[in-house]
């Protein structure tokens, strides 16, 4: 695996767990692990999961695509939008066993080909729409599934369908100027 | 969350008898409102029954009835409902109040049945800390000495007084549609208006459905009149908010006179709230401003508002007026 800060803290941890001396952990009964097959961003990929974890925790901590952000875990924010069977859906609020065989596409999966930017990607940048950056995965995902919804023409329009994405920040004008760009080109 | 089996269903015997009837089966369409109360612990299935795959194709599809009316499956989803023709034309109040609610992710993700049977945003019954006796009946009703804002004035009891938010079903109570039921034993069908309890002394009970009943589908009856309609709704917010106040109302005018009217309230009630007295208030009047007003005055005479939610009534009255108006100007 490439190193990256996850991968480092995690073997920072793993190297460290021999020095706590005199720790019992207590084995919990869980619930069986239970097989789902999730086809991500185009590729088939298999887990044993407790049927409590969601699609969020799946992608995140199972498929270690960490794009797609955890931001309330209750569907209030969006930061968790990705698309399944190409419409945008809250991945917090789905279980993944619920998607078993459903196409899963998320941020790491917009771009044709690697290296290259999708257009509501590059719209993003061109028109500084982000700021932190933590809502942005959702952001682009809910507006590049708009491109395919019906919403009327105008700025408030395009507000209106893209409600269900918070921007703490503050991007919104920057956000809405990047769809609008991509849909009037 | 709590442990669950997980199950998933690709008929309806098969759920049926998946669920068998017990109190401690959820069945998991959307997720909406079950994931989410799951994930705060207020509701602990031990077993879920997943029915996104139930293959029956009629769940999933609006179809035109013999009658001039439309079923709806309980499985489609709130943004194909809202976004259909023939909704759109016919039904124009339902088409808005479903787009009024919620985000396009959830109502993407939300289906007709769940929206029927979606539970209430009141902040004691999601807090596991505070005495709810919807949630925990028996341990008291923190909203009735709390604050109580966003409350209802309508329909509560000495033991609950949580408002109903869903907005669609504000819609389908004033279009009198009929919910479709499957059971172990039978198929069976309920007027929309009596689908929802009063919470009364049991508030944890909030519909007639038996445990393990699925609902099928709900019909909308054929009403020529319902494409003079509108959804009014008001609320803190621009977007993303639920009601403080909703209006669902429809007028046939003819020659400048009501013949017929439909009202119902959203945000007022333990459950989606029908005003029969105003509709017969309006029939046979004049289509004019000075009708509106004197009608919306004598709504809710019933209402008992609490320490924090007086503002509804008034607040109410004035949208019945703003949404009559706006369904009497459409030609």
């Amino acid at each position: 695996m490439s190193m990256n800060r996850r991968t480092f803290l995690e073997s920072v941890a793993a190297a460290s767990a021999p020095l706590v001396i005199g720790v019992e952990l207590t084995r919990v009964a869980t619930t069986p692990l239970t097989p789902v097959a999730l086809i991500v961003n185009g590729t088939s990929r298999r887990f044993e999961i407790d049927p409590r974890v969601t699609l969020l925790d799946a992608l995140r901590e199972h498929a270690g695509l960490t794009g797609t952000k955890k931001g309330c875990d209750h569907g209030q924010c969006g930061a968790c939008t990705v698309h399944v069977n190409g419409q945008r859906v809250l991945s917090c609020l789905t279980l993944a066993m619920q998607v078993d065989g459903k196409r899963v596409t998320t941020i790491e999966g917009l771009s044709a080909a690697a290296g290259e930017l999708h257009p509501m990607q590059r719209a993003f940048i061109a028109h500084d729409g982000f700021q932190c950056g933590y809502c942005t995965p959702g952001q682009i995902m809910s507006a590049v599934a708009l491109l395919h919804e019906p919403c009327g023409p105008g700025d408030d329009d395009v507000r209106e369908c893209m409600s269900g994405n918070i921007c703490r920040c503050g991007a919104y004008p920057n956000i809405v100027a990047a769809i609008q760009s991509v849909r009037k080109a | 969350m709590h442990p669950f089996d997980f199950v998933r269903a690709e008929a309806i015997p098969k759920a049926l008898e998946a669920h068998a009837g017990r109190t401690d089966v959820a069945y998991l369409a959307g997720g909406t409102t079950l994931v989410d109360l799951m994930k705060l612990n207020v509701m602990t299935p031990a077993s879920v029954v997943d029915i996104t795959a139930l293959a029956e194709p009629a769940l999933k599809r609006i179809v035109e009835t013999s009658d001039g009316g439309l079923r709806i499956g309980a499985l489609v989803s709130n943004s194909a409902l809202a976004h259909h023709a023939i909704v759109r034309e016919r039904y124009p109040v339902l088409s808005q109040a479903l787009l009024a609610g919620a985000t396009v992710q959830i109502r993407n993700m939300a289906t007709v049945g769940g929206n029927l049977l979606q539970r209430t945003r009141c902040y004691y019954f999601r807090d596991t800390a505070t005495p709810c006796n919807k949630r925990e009946p028996g341990s008291g009703c923190a909203a009735i000495g709390g604050y109580n804002r966003l409350h209802a004035i309508v329909g509560g009891s000495d033991h609950c007084v949580a408002a109903h938010p869903s907005d669609m079903c504000v819609a389908m109570a004033a279009l009198d549609a009929v919910v479709r039921i499957r059971g172990v034993r039978a198929e069976r069908t309920v007027p929309f208006t009596d689908l929802h309890t009063l919470p009364g002394e049991h508030p944890d009970i909030e519909t007639v459905l038996e445990p393990g009943e699925l609902i099928t589908s709900v019909d909308l009856p054929p009403l020529a009149f319902a494409r003079r309609s509108r959804y009014l709704k008001v609320r803190d917010r621009a977007s993303y908010a639920f009601a403080l106040i909703s209006v669902a109302a429809a007028l046939d005018v003819e020659n400048g006179t009501i013949r017929a009217a439909r009202v119902a309230l959203g945000g007022v009630g333990t459950k989606p709230w029908r005003l029969p007295d105003t509709e017969r208030a309006l029939a046979n009047q004049p289509a004019t401003d000075a009708t509106y007003r004197t009608v919306a005055q004598g709504a809710l005479s019933d209402a008992k508002p609490l320490q924090f939610n007086a503002f509804k009534v008034d607040l109410a009255r004035r949208a019945i007026v703003k949404t009559l108006r706006a369904v009497g100007a459409m030609t």
